[in-house]
């Protein structure tokens, strides 16, 4: 399916990460924002506010990020697609209703534009502390997908990806951005609308009576339909069964949540998109995502030249976690190097993916500016010891 | 006269409102919100609406069972989130008429907020209230309408705190119909919620009910009729009565009727006319013109 030209801004700009992510949004067919605002990513609400006027669409500011999410959710439930923004505040207080998206498999997108935590902790500048958050930030088990731009440029490429993602799977999408990123302004490209390929949600068209909401097809993931189309289906944050009614018992539980779970991780081969360099001889492999992979870069490059055989892997979806990969690498490299803006969350899941066979090396920043890159080539040189 | 075989083969009147398939729901006897629910149906079908174009959204708590009952597109939703995600399918789909109903502790407790926001901005919703003065589902703590001196586990020596009155709380937020009922009073309700959906802007109906298994039982009213002879006994109908006088005391008068009946541009009107005025024909109206 191609998108809709209104929506779609065609041609060269120089625009921010924020404004970047408003312009993906409506080129991948977001006619609905409910936002509250907070910085560093308050651009893109402002930008969507004022663009959607001539593109036809609703943006409405809400009285919190809670609100927020449930007017995305109810919106979502109307066929229209729905997107939010906020930053690390704002998220927290997201958690409950993204909880329930999962829940009542609803597809929207939310951006954060981290900064630094925890509570106010730097509003102005920049982070990657949310990164463990997005994962399991609201309580229960689920899953989500998440995706980290590194440029303006991947603000808007992602952003329309997301929007196809969360669509092809009735799951919450998340772009996670930071200040940085959000910030920068570069190049972006907008490609003409019938270069933009998006993605219908899988829409039921069999009969009325006998329609169940949550009936897994094949993929795992059940079809869905409007509210107002006359199916008077029942949805619920309850734990519910294929008809979407509240069961309160151990057995609907396990195939409930069994289910939200799996049907993310049994498509994770398709959703999961990284960047290698050099990884074939690599003796060292950095492992990095976001901004962090640019300052990260430069460090990899002057190792280099000092004839350490360096490796860079960039995470372009974070979750699912393309812990294959990890595992695959581990058996030949001599370590992973993992800058991250936060006190090591991602070297986690390197960590355990390697699962013994490599160690993953933390190069922890707390916030507020991006790493010095001597620091990551120190630790690449230190690894490669 | 009906015969045996006839009587066994007769349909509950409500069959096609409600999810018979999901009955019998999980209210305890004497409670008021299936009376509010049958008022609630039987509005429905004098309305005549298209059911295909209603939703109903309710929150958490014994009220916001109500969702699962009812035969239309139902969503429950999280404690105290009803009213904006209602605000989002209302936003979503213009042509929906969108239904809140769920209890006082979800709605103006937990949900306060989002009540006087929607309120404030005259989103074309219906919210119908279900007020039992406490919070009934967790075992009756006391809640933002618990009148003074109730008895309840989270206030065990009898409330000392303020309570909402709901009426006026709607009122100054800028709802353009707001009326309170018991739920003795069936046939108003009824008639209050055929009114609310001919209405377009933020509606509120605030129906007072008993909760016998608790409230009643830890204050010692009795059971399900002794709070419906209180109601009779002590609500006094005036309409257009002024929303400040309508505080309620324990056990006291209940002033009920219609308060508010007024038209103003709704949410989509307002941005409708406004983004039209400003920026002209290069404006995309949204959803149906008003």
């Amino acid at each position: 399916m191609k998108a809709d030209p209104k929506g779609v801004l065609t041609g060269a700009h120089y625009l921010d990460g924020d404004f970047s992510i408003a312009e993906g949004a409506l080129a991948a067919g977001c006619r609905f924002f409910a936002g509250y605002p907070i910085t560093p990513s308050t651009e893109t609400a402002e930008r969507f506010a004022e663009r959607i006027p001539f593109v036809g669409g609703v943006f409405i500011q809400m009285e919190d990020e809670i609100a927020s999410v449930a007017a995305l959710i109810g919106a979502s439930w109307t066929g229209i697609k729905a997107m939010t923004v906020t930053s690390g505040p704002g998220f927290s207080l997201m958690m409950e209703n993204i909880g329930l998206a999962a829940m009542m498999e609803v597809p929207i997108v939310i951006a954060n534009v981290q900064r630094g935590g925890p509570s106010t902790g730097l509003p102005t500048l920049t982070g990657q502390g949310d990164m463990m958050q997005v994962r399991w930030g609201s309580h229960g088990d689920y899953q989500i997908i998440a995706l980290s731009p590194d440029s303006p440029q991947e603000c808007f490429d992602l952003t329309v990806h997301a929007f196809n993602l969360s669509e092809l799977y009735r799951v919450p999408t998340f772009i996670m951005t930071d200040e940085c990123v959000g910030h920068m302004h570069e190049k972006v490209i907008i490609p003409p609308a019938d270069e933009v390929e998006l993605v219908e949600r899988k829409w039921y068209e069999g009969l009325k009576d006998k329609y169940l909401p949550y009936k897994p097809d094949k993929d795992l993931v059940p079809f869905m339909v409007k509210a107002g189309d006359g199916y008077r289906f029942h949805t619920t944050g309850l734990t519910h069964d294929e008809r979407g009614y509240p069961v309160i018992n151990a057995e609907c539980q396990e195939w409930c949540v069994r289910h939200l779970t799996d049907k993310i991780k049994n498509n994770a081969d398709k959703i999961i998109k990284f960047e290698e360099d050099q990884t074939d001889n690599a003796e060292i492999v950095v492992v990095s995502y976001g901004i962090t992979s640019r300052v990260a870069y430069r460090a990899v490059q002057m190792a280099r030249k000092t004839g350490i055989k360096v490796g860079t892997l960039r995470l372009v979806v974070v979750w699912p976690f393309p812990e294959k990969r990890i595992h695959e690498l581990s058996k030949k490299v001599k370590a992973f190097v993992v800058p991250e803006i936060n006190y090591g969350q991602i070297v986690r899941e390197i960590e355990r993916s390697a699962a013994g066979q490599a160690p993953a090396v933390p190069v922890p920043h707390m916030g507020g500016w991006v790493h010095n890159p001597d620091d990551i080539l120190k630790a690449i040189k230190e690894a490669a010891k | 006269m009906t015969n045996e075989k006839e009587r066994f083969e007769e349909k509950n009147p409500m069959e096609g409102f409600l999810r018979m398939d999901r009955i019998p729901h999980i209210w305890c006897s004497g409670c008021g919100i299936g009376v509010v629910v049958t008022s609630f149906a039987e509005a429905l079908k004098k309305s005549e609406i298209d059911l295909n174009k209603v939703a109903i959204v309710s929150g958490i708590g014994c009220t916001g069972r109500v969702a699962g009952y009812v035969k239309l597109d139902s969503f429950h939703s999280t404690h105290g989130r009803a009213v904006p995600f209602a605000t989002g399918l209302k936003l979503g789909n213009p042509e929906l008429k969108v239904v809140v109903f769920s209890g006082d502790g979800d709605i103006v407790g937990i949900g306060g907020n989002h009540f006087i926001h929607a309120a404030r901005r005259n989103m074309d919703i219906l919210v119908i209230c279900v007020n039992n003065f406490n919070y009934a589902m967790t075992g009756g703590q006391v809640a933002a309408t618990t009148p003074i001196q109730a008895n309840l586990s989270t206030a065990p020596y009898g409330n000392f705190e303020y309570p909402f009155n709901l009426p006026y709380l709607a009122e100054a937020c800028g709802a353009t119909y707001v009326a309170r009922w018991t739920c003795l009073h069936i046939r108003r309700v009824t008639k209050s919620i055929q009114e609310a959906f001919q209405k377009r802007g933020f509606s509120f109906i605030e129906v007072i009910t008993p909760c016998v298994t608790i409230y009643a039982r830890r204050n010692r009213l009795g059971d399900g009729l002794n709070l419906l002879k209180y109601y009779h006994d002590n609500s006094e109908i005036q309409h257009g009565a002024d929303t400040r006088t309508l505080d309620i005391s324990f056990q006291g008068k209940i002033i009920v009727g219609k308060f508010v009946d007024k038209e103003k541009p709704t949410f989509l009107d307002c941005m409708n006319q406004h983004l039209a005025k400003v920026l002209g024909d290069k404006y995309q109206s949204y959803g149906a013109k008003p």
